[in-house]
């Protein structure tokens, strides 16, 4: 087995320093009905590189690759381009194979990107202060809750019909056990009135901008009812770059933002790993959950860095913990973090123009077939468009002409909005896959 | 106020001799590295994307105003700090990382290259199903894996992490406790346990009751019988357990926690001890995570992206979240959807947006297909032995809490022998740097005094695990012998040495500000 | 003069009228190291004794704090917001912690003196 560097003689020589004259002494106590026999198990036994390598490329052959057709699916996952550099630097050994980093004096290098992340993503939100990262968007989504709780000792959590539906069904999952959770109806492209659900026991709302079906918020008026009512605005990103053209939640009053940052750096790998952004206020920080870098110096005053504040973690607080989490997506916000410094300014600024651009143009195209009418009338890179068929079907017919049109509604929120079809579009979109998409989208709905 | 006396100091301490200064501040390989935001010139980027100028009537008035403050840099500054970064750490490619319960084991690349196949890595979570269906059969083999190896009916894959694997468990007994109508609100975690035990139960809804640890490392059984009763939702055990012995009375234990009507969940961090030989649905296990970056050697990253699926017991399993994977006559497909739930699932909820950790998943299945069946079996069993062989050959020197019996994939000593030298269990760890190897796991688990926990795991050669145990016993010595100042004044040969915790954590900065605006802010 | 009894719970109670002073004792901020933090309760908050009343934190550990005597806060220390470090500099004195108007003198009655809190800790 390649992978294992003992050999028989080793074994045996381990063995007679230990004293025993077995493996199988060394399990003494493990009952011996719980040993499973070989046989037991029907599973091949080892393989080489070659024929695992085989075996997993015909299988991953089996799934149609974005980059292969015309491709517009969005909703909460998005296809950009990734520089070759980021996936170069995240495979250096010293990133992708050190641990959490619990010996400052031997992971800087970790320590001190997590501290450039946690930067970045507090300048993009426009908040004072952020961690270094959590699972994903929709789980950062249901700690913000919870801490919302914490912060104001209310239980209800009122969550916008704008927000992903299965964002939505995270926080349910999470936050019911603590208190009420009231979802409002979605209301495709228009935004509802949250205002008249909040009370005196609402502890957070939350809102997604842009939203699932595409629509830029505006935040002043539901952070204002917010605050009269002493409850936090939790606003969501699910499309990050769009922090690029817009205005940052922190701006329109947000008390906690929380964002799928897979946008940055990361492909699409069918759902995970992702990487979760969580910021807020620095009068929260003690409320705040994951892991946190701080910057201090070392015995000779050299500028360093430290994991800090972990009273506040599972390891110590154990059952008062913020929260139960106790890792962070450290690659993926590496990822991020590199990615966002090739960008840089400018960078993020035209990448966030061209796709707004991409989309607006598609916007155009696509809404000027017969029977499509454009749902949303503000958005960055995706939008709704209602359709005079069913959208699943559509999409399933536009499949097999290799245009993923977008995702149905109805994926979300099932026998709802069965027409509205969510389309995206990025700077990796090229005028030909706009062309195939409103052809075939035409001879289908004809 | 209650108090924990565990622990090390957290002040850096004094500096102890001058450096040798060089113009540059640099010594060599050894470069020191500003932040990112103070490196680079606006404007500039190190992305070519042509500036596409847009309208705003479709932004609805929410342009940006004011700049982000993110830095200009062009690719090769980009690269060189990256790269000049990485190599202020420490990691398992170039060295033994005897982390207890931690498992830091050789990641084969072909992982990495396996887990960029397009059909994995440039798959939408909601393109149409009949459109991954590579990506599901991936998913589905390494369910069928997870299940046979655990001897589990059922596994829900979509936790993230070990942690969410554990609350994704305990979500599931107490939906399963509450469509029995039943209240049991109560659940029994061991004081040897990983934080995250009491957490996760505290998250879950329930309150926690600590099970005493017996002089010897295992659990009370006698104490943890007594404690159930009616009101006891579940009883969370880490097996082998976290002083790296196996709990030998398990299967009375867990008879003893059905017959109460609870739900017996193992907390499977250990599991890579025993993977290949023991089945845990052979034990009585309800309910078990499975860390796939421990067992099945998906990279830590620098702690994290991790991946924690959970198999579930007969009992558990139709309270697995969503989203379901079923296999019929057109394939794999995603069941998201409450109204087409296959018959008696009732799911509790669901984990997270997607359908968990893809590309961990890819990673993991490469792992297994290479070790095979067999290959797994022997895995664990290296790792047991090269833990007792760590065992036997510092025993003597070191001091190891739990006597001669064998331990299971790591090897437990506590700071007795360090007693009378001035001489602590932290300063031992970070002696060890200056040695050229990380530190075992410290203070942890929290039954024994000045706790180190090593684990050695199989990806050792006995080359390997000799020099470690000569470089080990050599400390020990010195220790002994009095050589304080090296232990207390390290580490010395690193980028950093050791840094002020306590300072960062009274005044806490965790992030860059503009100069101007930092001195605004004092 | 006012009186000083202690808990077992390493607290000391200082009592002026009816207004005791709460903090910690010199042995127990040794034992804690370098504390960082200190949550302390809002003026008004009702306390029993023996509820959790502060939590102190060092960098290892967060510790909470009990009331060893019941009734109302009026005041917490706020310095320890800024500067934490008075608790490890003079635990039993600028680094108390909160102010209780009691309910029960009986409570504090109750206490132990300062001889017999030493021979506690010397027995522990």
């Amino acid at each position: 087995m390649r992978y294992l560097p003992l050999t028989q003689a080793d074994r045996a020589a381990m063995l007679s320093r230990i004293g025993v004259d077995g493996v199988d002494a060394l399990f003494r106590d493990v009952p011996k009905e719980a040993v499973v026999g070989r046989a037991r198990f029907d599973l091949p036994d080892a393989q080489g590189e070659i024929e695992v390598s085989r075996l997993l490329s015909r299988m991953a052959a089996k799934s149609v690759a974005a980059g292969n057709v015309a491709f517009f699916c969005g909703a909460g996952a998005y296809r950009h381009h990734v520089p070759a550099a980021v996936d170069h630097l995240i495979q250096r050994s010293e990133f992708l194979t050190s641990y959490t980093p619990y010996q400052p004096e031997i992971a800087q290098g970790t320590l001190q990107y997590l501290f450039e992340f946690q930067t970045q993503v507090a300048l993009l939100t426009g908040m004072e202060v952020a961690n270094a990262s959590l699972y994903d968007g929709s789980t950062a989504t249901a700690e913000a809750v919870l801490m919302a709780r914490r912060v104001t000792r209310k239980s209800k959590a009122v969550l916008s019909g704008g927000l992903h539906r299965h964002y939505a069904e995270t926080v349910e999952t999470m936050a019911e056990i603590g208190g009420e959770v009231v979802r409002a109806t979605a209301t495709p492209g228009k935004a509802e009135d949250l205002a008249t659900l909040i009370d005196d026991n609402t502890a957070c709302v939350v809102v997604q901008s842009p939203d699932v079906f595409g629509l830029v918020r505006d935040m002043k008026p539901i952070a204002a009812a917010a605050q009269a009512k002493g409850a936090l605005l939790i606003v969501v990103v699910t499309e990050v770059v769009s922090l690029g053209l817009l205005e940052s939640p922190g701006a329109m009053g947000a008390d906690i933002v929380v964002a799928e940052g897979q946008s940055i750096g990361n492909g699409l790998n069918f759902g995970g790993p992702y990487v979760g952004l969580f910021a807020t206020r620095e009068k929260y920080l003690r409320q705040m959950p994951g892991r946190l870098v701080g910057e201090t110096a070392d015995t000779v005053g050299r500028r360093g860095y430290v994991l800090t504040l972990s009273t506040r973690e599972q390891h110590i607080r154990r059952e008062k913990a913020t929260s139960n989490i106790c890792t962070n997506s450290g690659l993926c916000a590496l990822a991020f973090t590199i990615h966002l410094s090739l960008l840089g300014e400018e960078g993020l600024a035209r990448l966030a123009r061209a796709n707004h651009a991409r989309a607006s143009g598609l916007a155009d195209r696509l809404s000027r077939i017969g029977g499509v009418t454009l749902v949303t009338p503000t958005f960055f890179n995706e939008f709704a468009l209602r359709l005079p068929k069913p959208a699943a079907q559509v999409v399933d017919a536009l499949a097999d002409r290799n245009v993923m049109a977008g995702v149905p509604a109805s994926r979300l929120f099932p026998r709802e909005h069965e027409n509205l079809l969510i389309v995206a579009a990025t700077e990796t979109n090229t005028d030909e896959d706009c062309a195939a998409l409103e052809v075939a989208l035409t001879e289908v709905l004809a | 106020m209650s108090m924990n006396n565990q622990g090390r100091p957290t002040r850096a301490g004094e500096a102890s001799g001058p450096e040798l200064g060089t113009i540059s501040g640099d010594r060599g390989l050894d470069h020191e590295e500003p932040l990112i935001f103070e490196l680079g010139r606006p404007g500039h980027s190190g992305v070519d994307i042509s500036d596409v100028q847009v309208s705003d009537a479709r932004l609805g008035g929410f342009k940006r105003r004011a700049p982000i403050g993110l830095p200009g840099l062009s690719e090769p500054e980009v690269v060189r700090h990256y790269v000049r970064l990485s190599r202020m750490n420490y990691a398992i490619d170039s060295g033994l990382y005897p982390l207890g319960s931690c498992t830091m084991k050789h990641n084969p690349r072909l992982n990495e290259a396996m887990a960029r196949l397009p059909g994995f890595a440039d798959v939408h979570p909601l393109q149409p199903q009949k459109t991954v269906q590579g990506a599901l059969t991936l998913i589905g083999e390494l369910m069928r894996w997870l299940t046979t190896l655990t001897g589990m009916p059922a596994v829900a894959m979509s936790p993230k992490a070990g942690a969410h694997g554990e609350l994704c468990g305990m979500l599931a007994i107490r939906a399963a406790i509450a469509a029995k109508g039943e209240r049991r609100p109560r659940v029994l975690v061991p004081e040897s346990a990983h934080g995250t035990n009491p957490a996760t139960a505290a998250f879950a809804g329930f309150t926690v009751d600590e099970i005493p640890a017996k002089g010897d490392g295992h659990v009370d059984v006698a104490a943890l019988k007594a404690k159930l009763g009616s009101d006891v939702g579940a009883v969370m055990l880490t097996n082998p357990n976290t002083c790296g012995l196996f709990e030998k009375p398990i299967r009375e234990i867990a008879d003893a926690v059905h017959a109460a009507g609870a739900y017996f969940y193992c907390d499977g961090a250990n599991f890579n001890a025993i993977a290949g030989r023991v089945r845990p649905g052979d034990l009585g296990v309800d309910a078990m995570h499975i860390n796939l970056h421990k067992t099945f050697s998906t990279p830590h990253g620098g702690g994290g992206p991790g991946a924690g699926p959970v198999v579930l017991s007969e009992r558990l399993a139709p309270f697995a979240p969503l989203p379901l994977l079923v296999h019929d006559a057109e394939g794999f497909r995603l069941i998201e959807d409450r109204a087409e739930l296959p018959e008696g699932a009732r799911p509790f909820g669901r984990m997270s947006a997607f359908h968990g950790q893809m590309g961990m998943f890819v990673r993991a299945l490469a792992y297994m297909l290479s070790h095979g069946a067999d290959g797994i079996r022997q895995a664990s069993e290296d790792a047991v032995l090269s833990a007792n062989y760590i065992l036997a050959s510092l025993k003597d020197v070191m001091s190891a809490p739990f006597g001669d019996g064998p331990c299971m994939h790591e090897a437990l000593f506590d700071d007795s022998f360090l007693e009378g030298t001035g001489v602590t269990t932290l300063d031992f760890a970070k002696a060890m740097i200056d040695e050229g190897y990380h530190p075992m796991t410290m203070y942890f688990p929290l039954v024994v005094h000045g706790a180190m926990l090593i684990e050695p795991t199989e990806s050792e050669s006995k080359e390997s695990l000799d020099r470690f145990i000569h470089v080990l016993r050599g400390l020990a010595a010195e220790a002994k012998a009095g050589d304080v100042e090296r232990f207390q004044g390290a580490p010395r040969f690193t980028p950093r040495r050791r840094l002020d915790e306590t300072a960062a954590a009274r005044k806490p900065v965790l992030r860059w500000k503009q100069p101007e605006l930092k001195r605004a802010a004092e | 003069m006012s009186d000083v009894r202690y808990s077992d719970q390493h607290e000391w109670v200082r009592l002026d009228g009816d207004v005791a002073t709460v903090g910690i004792t010199q042995f127990a901020a040794e034992q804690l190291g370098d504390v960082v933090y200190v949550e302390l309760p809002d003026a008004g908050h009702q306390v029993g004794k023996g509820a959790e009343a502060a939590v102190v934190e060092s960098v290892k550990a967060a510790s909470e704090v009990y009331a060893p005597i019941g009734g109302e806060v009026i005041e917490a220390n706020r310095a320890l917001a800024d500067d934490p470090a008075k608790v490890n500099a003079d635990p039993e004195g600028e680094g108390w912690f909160f102010k209780v108007k009691i309910a029960d003198a009986g409570e504090f009655a109750a206490l132990m003196t300062r001889a017999q809190y030493d021979a506690f800790v010397k027995e522990h």
